[in-house]
């Protein structure tokens, strides 16, 4: 299967298990699809059937409310059956809003809040430089979550211990949950400000399979630095309704009848 | 020997034994004493700078990857700063991470009320899972950490760093969740942890002299509680003093309160920070701001057990 289909699958996944409990961080998930995509068919060692395997890649969803999104990548790539999707948030549940390491199967990190999942990563970095298991470590955080302090002391950390294990992909969707990220605290420039705590940053079209695919090549050639992949892209993106809701798009809910919309657009 | 310097040793010793132990510093090595570490492990160290949030989460990690970290600071910084890293990323996230906050309360002296954490103690309470341990001296320092090492979990351990306190002798016996009992009486249980216990060694001393038996009691680990030990000296005397070197309410007052309210119904008062903000001074005139010197004790032992 292409990537591209796999991205629809993905998304097709993504609003089902949103649907199952009525709403979610539909927005945000969205827009990191085509990452997920690109990093799972062509760049990340895993075996979905030994989800701890020694030396496997990790990921981490520092902006863990996109829970869904990857849980959906995960279920396409064989991690688990499409029906544990639909328990999304039912108390018990292993697959929660926001991600939980210690509950699913795939999940490498707990984050949810704002911040602490990049520095979470850069501790996984660090034990795979110990372990010399030449794991990499793949972090998305989003652009309003650079608005925490905390996302740039662990930037600091990244680079100055010579992580180039590590890859940050900025999903920058120039959305958060008051407003636009610009009208709200203004996080650009972000090539500047990645540049200057020390990482090799790379500008793409984050819908663009190409460029992803390149980008993720070039990382893996980068020595002695991390590096921050500045992914430009769409809140609520591939399915119209969600699209055009904007910056409201955040949490919504997904009605059975919007489901069906949106699964005719994802064919 | 400073507690700071005991706890240098032993975690050398601990670190040749097991290659998953790491040092995680946030500027403060040299405070710590922890530079000797950085030296000798140089592979397992890492100064991240001064950036606590940041330091807490990167051990969430190095935890996830079979590392067992130990993060060091001030009490304050390794607590109040990193409070949220601490309830999801460690607590939540159920990591394996040692948390080491030095010079408590009025251990921090001369650099001031900004510096002096009361809260800590019951800002840790609160967070399910959490092992709180406060060494009575340095000899129990040294049997601890092995245990601490071997207990799998978060764990909060609180210590002064230059104090050289000397309670226990070299044959004695330390067990992570039991009580010591230092003394026995009958009139009245003072339970006791960290730098307040030599002061009430004294305390106890004086008060046998005027024909008062106290029941010492020195907790070491005050989550979890050992129950037993407290309820049954309470059982014994009937009135329990408190002696403890931070805010009482959620502090040791309040686990050894929720401890007998429910199990044997016991007066209780408190010789703590109270509920004041730090101060600045060296630690003599600190205890007296606090109400806390060994006059102080017995003066409150003494009304107690008159109630």
């Amino acid at each position: 299967m292409d990537t591209l289909s796999i991205a629809r699958d993905i998304r097709r996944l993504t609003l089902k298990c949103i649907n199952s409990i009525g709403s979610g961080h539909v927005g945000g998930c969205l827009s990191i699809v085509d990452f997920l995509a690109v990093l799972y068919a062509k760049h990340f060692n895993f075996d979905s059937t030994n989800p701890r395997m020694q030396g496997r890649d990790r990921i981490v969803l520092s902006k863990g409310h996109a829970g869904p999104a990857l849980y959906a990548t995960l279920c396409h790539f064989g991690y688990f059956p499409e029906q544990q999707l639909l328990t999304l948030n039912r108390l018990g549940t292993a697959l929660p809003s926001h991600t939980n390491a210690n509950l699913t199967p795939g999940v490498d990190m707990t984050a949810g809040s704002l911040g602490q999942g990049i520095s979470g990563g850069v501790g996984l970095a660090l034990g795979s430089k110990m372990s010399n298991d030449n794991a990499r470590i793949y972090i998305i955080v989003g652009d309003g979550e650079c608005q925490e302090g905390q996302v740039w002391e662990a930037a600091l950390t990244a680079s100055n211990k010579g992580l180039d294990n590590l890859c940050v992909f900025v999903d920058n969707n120039r959305m958060q949950i008051d407003d636009y990220t610009d009208n709200v605290s203004k996080v650009e420039d972000l090539d500047a400000k990645w540049s200057a705590f020390g990482f090799h940053t790379i500008r793409i079209d984050g819908h663009n399979h190409e460029q992803l695919d390149n980008a993720l090549n070039m990382a893996k050639t980068v020595k002695g630095i991390p590096t921050a992949i500045i992914g430009n892209t769409v809140k609520g993106k591939g399915v119209s309704i969600f699209e055009q809701m904007g910056v409201s798009n955040h949490s919504v809910s997904v009605s059975d009848e919007q489901l069906e919309k949106a699964l005719a657009e994802l064919v | 020997m400073e507690m700071r310097k005991a706890y240098s040793v032993t975690m050398a010793e601990l670190m040749k034994q097991n290659d998953k132990i790491v040092i995680l510093d946030a500027d403060l090595a040299k405070a710590c004493a922890t530079t000797t570490l950085h030296a000798q492990f140089p592979n397992r160290s890492y100064d991240l700078g001064i950036c606590e949030q940041n330091m807490m989460s990167v051990a969430v990690g190095l935890s996830y990857y079979g590392y067992i970290p130990f993060v060091h600071s001030f009490a304050p910084f390794a607590v109040r700063r990193a409070y949220d890293q601490i309830a999801m990323g460690v607590a939540y996230g159920r990591a394996n991470v040692k948390i080491v906050g030095t010079d408590p309360g009025i251990c921090a002296t001369l650099n001031g009320g900004t510096h002096m954490s009361f809260e800590d103690v019951s800002a840790m309470r609160a967070i399910p899972n959490m092992l709180i341990y406060e060494p009575t001296d340095c000899n129990q320092l040294i049997k601890a950490l092995p245990q601490i090492v071997a207990h799998e979990g978060a764990c909060y351990i609180r210590m002064t760093r230059k104090d050289d306190l000397s309670v226990f002798g070299q044959d004695y016996i330390f067990d992570l969740y039991k009580a010591d009992i230092v003394r026995e009486g009958n009139d009245l249980t003072m339970i006791v942890c960290g730098i307040n216990t030599p002061d009430c060694v004294t305390a106890c001393q004086q008060l046998a002299q005027e024909g008062v038996s106290v029941d010492l009691i020195s907790v070491h680990t005050v989550k979890p509680l050992d129950n037993k030990t407290i309820i049954d000296s309470a059982t014994k005397t009937g009135r329990v003093l408190v002696v403890e070197n931070s805010n009482y309410k959620g502090g040791l007052y309040g686990a050894v309160c929720e401890c007998l309210a429910i199990n044997h119904p016991t007066y209780c008062d408190h010789i703590s920070s109270e509920d004041k903000l730090g101060e600045v001074g060296n630690l003599d005139e600190l205890k007296s701001f606090y109400s806390m010197t060994v006059k102080d004790i017995i003066d409150k032992s003494k009304r107690l057990i008159q109630k």
